[in-house]
């Protein structure tokens, strides 16, 4: 399928969003803000906080792309009563947490 | 009850509220400022934004996410929306949604693309069209905080007549530097021709990269992707930009 990662084939116009837009999906799991846990992919080993990722929000959930290699790092569907959540693609997430 | 112990924490994950439109006003042709009371509030941080949902009579229901444009005031916030031409959510809400109506929202989220008060750096902010919302919460929190902080605000629009907040951000505001950008169309005798965001527009006295401003960057995603790589060939760090994208799903 020809579907550059950065543009829509359709318009032309980039495809997705970053992972800002992830703040209120994850924060129905998280206490904390999830989108400045920083994360290292496991493909390159990029560094991020999770605000970097390249966000697909057009599918029926969530998928959270490496900003350098495009990866999955993440992906995250909400049901009526569940959400999935798959974190394949980072090493480890680390929250900034006070005492 | 064990819940009680830990109020606001255990128990207590992000949900749906109910606000009611207080009050509307137009900020440009295409967009304007909802203001809602939403009960139980819990206050806010300049960049954060909230989610928001409609749902059909059938159940079909999309969400969208709209930063908040207000300081901190109580139980009642403010966003600003952009009509969006054949989009989903943004006309309902831009052009229909009645003072008195009741919306559905969550929030407020985020903490990357935010500016704290007790930040000292020099702040420089990258505005593309209406990714002016949130940064314009970051000067209103700044005024409203009495901050002496310097802001350097660099506002790209297409038109004249797509500026936002135009009266306010004319208003005398000590220590915030406003930079204003056509692409389109310039007002009459501007100086600098319409044209996309180029290094020199960011370069001016104020807010060079040795201040180590924090820089926010926030618009559509090929303007930030722009705007982004300038700052760092200008020798900010990349740790200091902090950017947020409008995604397709804008609408």
């Amino acid at each position: 399928m020809a579907h550059h990662p950065d543009h829509d084939p359709g318009t032309g116009q980039y495809a997705y969003e970053d992972g800002n837009a992830l703040a209120g999906p994850l924060s129905e799991i998280l206490t904390v803000d999830p989108t400045s846990a920083l994360g290292r992919c496991t493909g390159c080993g990029s560094r991020w906080p999770l605000a970097h990722l390249h966000v697909y929000a057009q599918a029926p959930g969530y998928v959270g792309r490496c900003p350098d290699c495009d990866q999955v790092i993440l992906r995250l569907v909400r049901s009526p009563d569940k959400a999935w959540l798959d974190l394949r693609g980072t090493v480890a997430l680390t929250f900034r947490l006070g005492p | 009850m064990a819940r009680a112990a830990v109020p606001g924490r255990l128990g207590d994950r992000l949900r749906w509220k109910t606000a009611r439109l207080a009050d509307r006003r137009p900020e440009s042709p295409a967009a304007h400022t909802l203001v809602f009371d939403v009960p139980g509030w819990p206050g806010h941080l300049a960049g954060q934004h909230i989610d928001v949902r409609l749902t059909a009579e059938d159940g079909y229901s999309t969400q969208r996410s709209y930063s908040l444009a207000s300081a901190p005031d109580g139980e009642r916030i403010e966003l600003t929306v952009q009509r969006v031409t054949d989009g989903e959510v943004s006309p309902y809400l831009a052009d229909e949604l009645a003072v008195g109506d009741l919306l559905e929202l969550r929030g407020p989220v985020g903490g990357w693309f935010v500016w704290r008060p007790e930040q000292k750096e020099p702040v420089l902010l990258v505005a593309g069209g209406s990714g002016l919302v949130p940064l314009m919460a970051m000067i209103r929190v700044r005024r409203a905080v009495g901050s002496r902080t310097p802001f350097r605000l660099v506002y790209s629009v297409r038109a004249p007549e797509d500026r936002l907040y135009v009266t306010e951000l004319s208003r005398d505001d000590p220590g915030l530097d406003r930079t204003f950008l056509y692409t389109r169309s310039t007002p009459p005798q501007w100086p600098r021709p319409a044209g996309r965001l180029t290094a020199a527009d960011l370069t001016p006295a104020g807010s060079p990269p040795d201040l180590e401003p924090t820089c926010y960057v926030c618009g559509p995603t090929g303007f930030v992707e722009t705007a982004a790589d300038l700052l760092v060939a200008l020798g900010h760090a990349p740790d200091r930009i902090r950017t947020e994208r409008f995604g397709p799903s804008g609408g």
